[in-house]
């Protein structure tokens, strides 16, 4: 009954209101607690972000604002909100304020396809994981009117890097995911979270567990940190690179605004590895499918969080041409190599023989194009001329 | 009116306000953004009908790729840097009459003998994508092919055309 | 191999975000109003003035001569000499300054106001919390916010302090002794 709680708690307030204004309450209980959720999810991880950070370099993290530093969003918030909003003289006023907003916007639209639970999705579109990754591809225009309107070198030059960046990394995005689509049959997100909700013994059916799956979450992943511009691939934003890349000129709110999106945007790529590759709301062991199935979601979502914090404490920021040369060189190939080995899983029959030459396939191609990229960088070595 | 005449309206706005823009602002970069407007609206439009694939791929195509496309290439080639005065009208603005009533002419003709207005009476049945896909290799395999190869040519064209300019300027 | 750096730096960082909760010596952070660290005993901040006993206005040492007024190289200290004298620690009659200010928004910390005394009236203090919001005068200190007693002194710089100690005392001896015999070049 826990599982459905909220489904039920909607349906009774529905049964509170008027026939007439019935549809538009049905999409206002919709959509306000994903309004309400995710900005509060965003809260809390840059809290969780700047303390696991700081305890990964051998230091506390905020720790003055509230019980162990929890309160420390409101801090940020409140700063946010009286800074003052500095518009450069020269900058194009309407798409300078346009940016944000189309960025939030088009930030917020894709949870509309993620299940969150049972029957807890906000439309189950026929074809939703087309819906999500159309939506991805409208916020690279956001990042880049921001970056143009600015007027500035930097900015520019941070902006076309940025959207370089996401055009790139949105081939083995899509590539890894037509992976699953193909192993379900289905473009929609509840069926593809059905079709992982078996057991076989002790394993769940996730998609993750098979050496494609596995292979393509991996790259699945990499390619999310890469369209959210997080590091190691945060070049188009870096601090010591480029300033701050696109945002420089934004200060105050507006800046809070695009880091809202940002964040925002980790979570619903987040969602979608969670529900291609993870089992969505599904349990990982029989025995626990009494834990309800949002909360399995939310376990899942903040375990990714968590990986992308850990990355980023642990990876130093990659140049633009070598996250390009790995995009195009490396991810692209691999990813049709996924494609591929998930082919062959699908029409091989049960047993050693498809786990046997989905992982040759997978293996091989990784070990093949390692090779590839990592010679292609290799300097002659030094000879001094000079020195002893 | 109907619920879906008003959103009918809405997105019809906000396409052609987008297109009219496109043809009437001065800044390059704003019309090239009014034009993804537009697309969006379009695609919007699609969706409305009940064309789920169709609306998502336009919005995914046009305004995720080709947008950025003309965004890039307005960037690269310095035409949205120069606020140039727009071009000066053509001596014979009687052309440009003739030519949109000739294309207003064709696509009345288009729209009047198209399906919507002679209904068979059956509405139609919502096409799936799996539909599409079995189509799409199955009938219509041939030009799948055709096109597929045409798209690497220019691919391997763009790389070769990049090329070559690298090797010029050094 | 590819991918072989990536995990082992995972697993250091992981190693060492465990290891902060539960080894305690990895975060070196100082919490800093709660804990701080010692200071070391040559640290200097802004000067004091130097009292003896517990009158700071009759065991001020500082006699008013000036020389550090004049040798201080952004001038930011004032001093006007009294009018009338009082008795020092060896017993002679010295004027006293009536009106001692430093203005420490100017003053640069370079000791040489303390080279130059000749009275070891004036010290270099280590206080560094001396935050205020008042621009103008909080930050003009006058004698009396710049008196402290000699036992701050020993305190802050134990060796310095127990130097001057040991030469005062023999002074103040030799006077003793001096004022025992009477005039002896007569």
């Amino acid at each position: 009954m826990l599982d459905q709680v909220f489904v039920l708690l909607k349906h009774w307030l529905l049964g509170y209101s008027p026939a007439a204004i019935q549809p538009a309450v049905s999409i206002l209980l919709t959509i306000v607690p994903i309004l309400l959720v995710f900005p509060v999810l965003f809260a809390l991880t840059t809290v969780l972000e700047r303390k696991g950070l700081g305890r990964i370099q051998n230091r506390y993290g905020p720790n003055r604002v509230g019980f162990f530093g929890i309160l420390q969003p409101l801090a940020d918030a409140l700063k946010s909100l009286t800074k003052e909003d500095i518009v450069p003289a020269s900058a194009d006023r309407a798409v300078h304020f346009l940016a944000p907003l189309v960025l939030l916007a088009v930030a917020f639209l894709p949870y509309a396809v993620l299940p969150i639970g049972r029957n807890m999705i906000a439309a189950n579109l026929d074809a939703g994981v087309l819906f999500f990754f159309a939506i991805g591809a409208i916020s690279e225009l956001s990042v880049f009117m921001a970056g143009w309107s600015s007027r500035n070198k930097y900015s520019l030059l941070g902006a076309m890097r940025a959207v370089a960046q996401m055009i790139s990394y949105e081939v083995p995005l899509l590539l890894s995911s037509i992976a699953v689509i193909m192993a379900t049959g289905s473009l929609s997100t509840v069926e593809i979270v059905e079709k992982q909700a078996g057991f076989s013994g002790i394993f769940p059916h996730w998609y993750v567990l098979t050496p494609w799956g596995f292979a393509g979450f991996i790259l699945f992943m990499i390619s999310a940190t890469a369209e959210t511009n997080r590091s190691p691939f945060d070049l188009p934003e870096g601090e010591s690179e480029i300033i701050a890349g696109y945002y420089i000129e934004y200060s105050g709110f507006k800046f809070a605004l695009f880091f809202l999106g940002e964040y925002l945007g980790m979570f619903a790529i987040s969602g979608l590895g969670i529900t291609l590759f993870l089992g969505g709301w599904g349990a990982p062991l029989p025995f626990l499918t009494w834990i309800p199935s949002w909360i399995w979601f939310f376990a899942k979502l903040l375990g990714l969080i968590i990986g992308f914090i850990w990355v980023r404490g642990t990876l130093p920021r990659l140049r633009m041409d070598q996250l390009m040369s790995f995009a195009w060189k490396f991810m692209l190939p691999m990813a049709l190599v996924i494609v591929v080995a998930a082919g062959a899983w699908r029409f091989l029959p049960l047993g050693l023989t498809r786990w046997l030459v989905s992982v040759a396939f997978i293996a091989v191609a990784y070990v093949l194009l390692a090779r590839g990229v990592e010679t292609r960088n290799k300097t002659a070595k030094r000879i001094y001329r000079f020195a002893e | 009116m109907r619920p879906m005449s008003a959103a009918f309206l809405i997105l019809a706005v906000v396409t052609l306000v987008g297109a009219c823009a496109a043809m009437m602002l001065r800044g390059l970069v704003h019309c090239a953004l009014a034009l993804a407007v537009a697309f969006a609206g379009i695609g919007t439009l699609y969706l409305s009908l009940g064309a789920q694939f169709l609306g998502l791929a336009q919005l995914l195509v046009y305004v995720g790729a080709i947008a950025v496309l003309i965004v890039f290439v307005i960037l690269l080639t310095r035409g949205g840097d120069s606020d140039s005065p727009p071009l000066a009208p053509a001596a014979l603005p009687i052309t440009g009459i003739l030519v949109a009533m000739a294309l207003f002419a064709v696509l009345a003709w288009a729209v009047l003998h198209s399906f919507a207005m002679h209904p068979s009476g059956q509405p139609a049945s919502p096409v799936t994508v799996r539909q599409l896909g079995t189509d799409l290799m199955a009938g219509y395999v041939f030009p799948l092919e055709v096109i597929g190869l045409m798209l690497t040519a220019a691919l391997i064209g763009a790389v070769i055309v990049a090329m070559k300019e690298k090797q010029g300027t050094q | 191999m590819l991918g072989q750096g990536i995990v082992r730096g995972l697993v250091e960082t992981a190693r060492n975000f465990f290891g902060s909760f539960v080894d305690k010596d990895r975060l070196v952070t100082v919490q800093f109003p709660e804990e701080r660290l010692p200071v070391a005993e040559a640290a200097r901040n802004f000067p004091f003035l130097i009292y003896d006993g517990a009158d700071p206005e009759q065991g001020l040492r500082c006699v008013a001569c000036q020389i550090c007024e004049k040798e201080c190289p952004p001038r930011c200290i004032t001093i006007e000499k009294s009018k009338d004298k009082k008795p020092d620690f060896v017993g002679k009659q010295q004027f006293y300054p009536a009106v001692f200010d430093i203005d420490v928004s100017v003053c640069m910390s370079c000791q040489i106001c303390v080279e130059v005394c000749p009275f070891d009236a004036i010290r270099m203090d280590n206080d560094f919390e001396l935050s205020t919001d008042d621009r103008f005068g909080g930050l003009l200190w006058t004698k009396e916010k710049l008196a402290r007693p000699n036992e701050h002194y020993l305190a802050i710089h134990p060796t310095e302090a127990n130097e001057v100690e040991a030469r005062r005392a023999e002074e103040k001896a030799q006077a003793e002794a001096k004022k025992q015999q009477p005039a002896v070049t007569k």
